[in-house]
């Protein structure tokens, strides 16, 4: 298909939008409360009410306010401030917002689009989320979709594309924040011949759901991306890796993949160019340790997804020994804008180094949780007291869960440290890949340093010795000190162990995992202390 | 042949471009802790016993798989190394059955011989043994204790890539990884195994045995393995 046609089917799509629009959730976590029936209801009340001309309900992605799903909102193009957002939505409340209306009063709990939660967002990877139906191309291509692609293939040679990634600052939102256009140089210089893109879609930490997200909302933005990067690094075949506990982002992606080949946005000679670029899903049976680069690469030709030792790196000795790119799904879903828009307009947002915006799952003791996309360099207090709108029942913040298992705790009173990959890393915890887990004052921090442990010990894939057996020791110093067993000797084998494990572990899963332990150590160590029994008692 | 010159232990080196560091450290007669290395398989890294200090490097690295360049400086045996390598040791003891006196592999078994090498004598940390990890006699001249596999994966490489047959494998993840023969099948019940004996003579401890054997009276001859890896790498069949 050329782009002219793309283009007329795009317009078409458009001019196929009806004046009013109600998007109703259907991502996992709105789907859990029941919205696949208020979407069906909504669809019914707009056929008995005889709107159907006039009234379009949309199935889409997520829109962030996951705590309060099902959501549905209300835009009507003709009339900009009839924008209505509407929160916990029964299937039996359906006729009454259709009624809502023709002016007749909405027994649903109408929401606030102008709260902090939306006010202080700045949307780029999520820009569509929640306002296109995921399994439409044409929803897609309506918003502007793969013109990045095209602009790419034919305005910019893959040196350019790299440059543009380059210059746009961006790092790697998998956690550990490396400049994506140096891996993306390293991965293009690599001499011509098979070459690879994989999108990281192992999403394991706890509380974290942002790629899951990302990919139920707007699954073509991601193959766009690696459209893209495919072209830029010489690479024309990509793999997603996804894990298996994602069955509706699996479904999704299929389908996406299904339209992007039928339109001739991926497969062979793409948009009528000599390029070709392909597309395979990967499900991964759910390994935390596949999300590190070579496991990964061996869970997806097929071995046992265990890490091997880094030089050499997948860059140069990847997938079937090929140079291999590897990018998160979060960074992907940056790439078509930067093209778009440009890497001076990407780099104008953020900090010093962290540019762009961080896609979070905020969740834990907060009032509201969800999803968030947020300008790199907003405080951590903006993000949990106003747009989560603190601790419920007026409880007091403790401390702030970052960067998953890998990371570690902020305790409240650095909350005011501003939001980029330094500044995290600097107080000992992490960016991570944007679990957010918010503690109020009656949170046990050695019961979540525990509690992290545990997941590490039993996530570990057992290879290297240290993560397999230190993890488990670790653990179960934890238990004792919880158990109100341990003495001040047992505290003491628990940081020599941390020690050891972080500098002998063979992948960053064994050698972050002693982080809870050590920033809760670093901000909470009375609490340590407070649980151990003097030496001399069990004599 | 170009050669790299490095140091190691303040000991000058000179070897083949693009050995490693335990390559290096060999031919200087400089002993470096191994386990999970066996001489003629693959490396994998993943004893972290052999791991060594670089000079302007922060993170420690494994000398088996890290090659050596050009004016390196390498120490093998700060303290910070030992006490690491005694904690990694003391965590193996831990974490399995390996009670010497009852052992097959007793007084030839490496993980003995790395006690005494890291000066271990107890272990600081907290048993995890006994476990439901099984003992499998259900071959006709071989057996495996599970409760002795230090899951070095000696066994899996060399019966993959010198063998051929890949009866070897690990399954599960975290504390329960087990080597496991087929797809976990009953060991006598695997139709590739070749009966061979080379994951026998690749085990570093009394994990895999010969049936009949008693208290350690267990003997290998890894020089078989060492002959068999030079006649199809360098086509030398004769001894």
């Amino acid at each position: 298909m050329e782009w002219a046609e793309l283009q007329e089917w795009a317009d078409q799509a458009r001019q196929k939008r009806k004046n009013i629009r109600v998007y109703c959730c259907t991502s996992t976590g709105c789907q859990a409360s029941n919205s696949p029936a208020v979407k069906k209801a909504m669809d019914k009340a707009v056929k008995e009410a005889n709107l159907g001309t006039e009234v379009q309900v949309v199935s889409v992605g997520c829109m962030g306010f996951c705590g309060q799903g099902p959501i549905v909102e209300v835009e009507n193009s003709q009339d900009p401030n009839h924008y209505r957002l509407y929160e916990q939505v029964t299937p039996e409340q359906a006729p009454s917002i259709i009624k809502g209306l023709q002016g007749e009063i909405v027994t649903a709990t109408p929401g606030n689009p102008n709260h902090p939660f939306f006010a202080h967002q700045l949307q780029i990877v999520r820009e569509h989320s929640g306002q296109i139906d995921p399994e439409s191309i044409e929803e897609y291509l309506a918003v502007g979709g793969y013109q990045g692609l095209h602009h790419s293939l034919f305005e910019m040679s893959p040196e350019e594309v790299v440059q543009e990634i380059t210059r746009s600052g961006l790092r790697g939102r998998g956690g550990a924040g490396f400049p994506t256009g140096l891996k993306w140089s390293t991965v293009a210089k690599m001499p011509p011949g098979q070459k690879y893109v994989i999108c990281n879609a192992d999403e394991g930490d706890p509380g974290a759901f942002m790629d899951r997200s990302v990919l139920e909302s707007d699954p073509h933005r991601i193959i766009e991306g690696m459209a893209i990067a495919g072209y830029a690094v010489g690479a024309d075949h990509g793999y997603i890796y996804v894990r298996a506990e994602y069955p509706l982002a699996i479904s999704r992606l299929e389908k996406a993949i299904k339209q992007a080949k039928r339109n001739n946005v991926l497969g062979t000679q793409i948009f009528g160019s000599a390029i070709n670029f392909s597309v395979e899903i990967r499900v991964g049976a759910g390994a935390f340790v596949c999300g590190e680069e070579t496991a990964l690469i061996a869970s997806v030709s097929g071995g046992r997804g265990v890490p091997r030792p880094r030089p050499p790196y997948p860059a140069v000795v990847g997938l079937y020994g090929k140079p291999t790119l590897i990018n998160n799904v979060e960074t992907l879903g940056n790439i078509a804008p930067i093209i778009t828009k440009g890497a001076d307009w990407y780099a104008s947002i953020g900090t010093g180094k962290s540019k762009g915006t961080k896609i979070f799952s905020l969740t834990g003791n907060v009032i509201y949780n969800g999803l968030i996309e947020v300008p790199m360099g907003i405080t951590l207090r903006e993000i949990v007291e106003e747009m989560g709108g603190g601790v419920p029942n007026g409880g007091q913040v403790k401390a702030v869960q970052t960067g998953g298992p890998s990371g570690g705790c902020i305790p409240a009173d650095q909350l005011d440290i501003s939001v980029d990959y330094e500044s995290l890393s600097a107080a000992g915890s992490m960016m991570g890949s944007g679990g957010m887990v918010v503690m109020d004052q009656d949170t046990s921090m050695v019961g979540v340093a525990k509690y992290y442990m545990e997941f590490c010990q039993e996530e570990s894939c057992g290879k290297c010795i240290p993560c397999r057996a230190g993890t488990v020791q670790m653990y179960d110093l934890l238990k004792k000190l919880l158990a109100e067993e341990a003495t001040a000797a047992d505290l003491a084998q628990l940081q020599e162990l941390c020690d050891m494990v972080k500098a002998t572990s063979l992948c960053g899963l064994g050698q972050t995992s002693p982080n809870p332990v050590l920033s809760t150590l670093r901000y909470f160590e009375s609490e340590y202390q407070d649980l151990l029994q003097p030496a001399m008692s069990k004599v | 042949m170009a050669v790299t010159t490095l140091t190691i232990d303040e000991v000058d080196v000179a070897v083949e471009a693009g050995s490693t560091i335990l390559q290096a450290s060999q031919e200087a007669e400089i002993r470096i802790p191994v386990l999970c290395h066996l001489e003629g398989v693959s490396d994998v890294g993943a004893c972290r016993l052999c791991l060594v200090e670089v000079e302007g490097i922060n993170k420690l690295l494994p000398a088996c798989v890290t090659e050596v360049s050009e004016e390196m400086k390498v120490h093998t045996n700060t303290p910070r190394l030992q006490e690491y390598r005694k904690m990694i040791v003391e965590m193996l003891f831990a974490e399995g059955n390996h009670v010497c006196a009852i052992c097959v592999a007793n007084e030839n078994c490496e993980l003995q011989d790395l006690a005494v090498e890291v000066g271990m004598d107890h272990t600081r940390f907290s048993y995890r043994f006994p476990t439901d990890r099984d003992v499998d006699v259900s071959h006709e001249r071989f057996g495996i204790d599970r409760n002795r596999c230090v899951l070095c994966t000696r066994c899996v490489r060399v019966c993959d890539e010198i063998e051929g047959a890949h009866v070897w494998d690990v399954a599960e993840r975290g504390e329960v990884c087990k080597v496991v023969t087929g797809l976990n099948q009953p060991w006598g019940e695997v139709d590739a195994c070749t009966a061979c004996g080379k994951c026998v003579d690749a085990c570093p401890t009394g994990a895999i045995f010969r049936k009949g054997v008693t208290v350690a009276e267990m003997e290998r001859d890894r020089a078989k393995l060492e002959f068999l890896v030079t006649a199809r790498e360098k086509k030398e069949w004769t001894r």
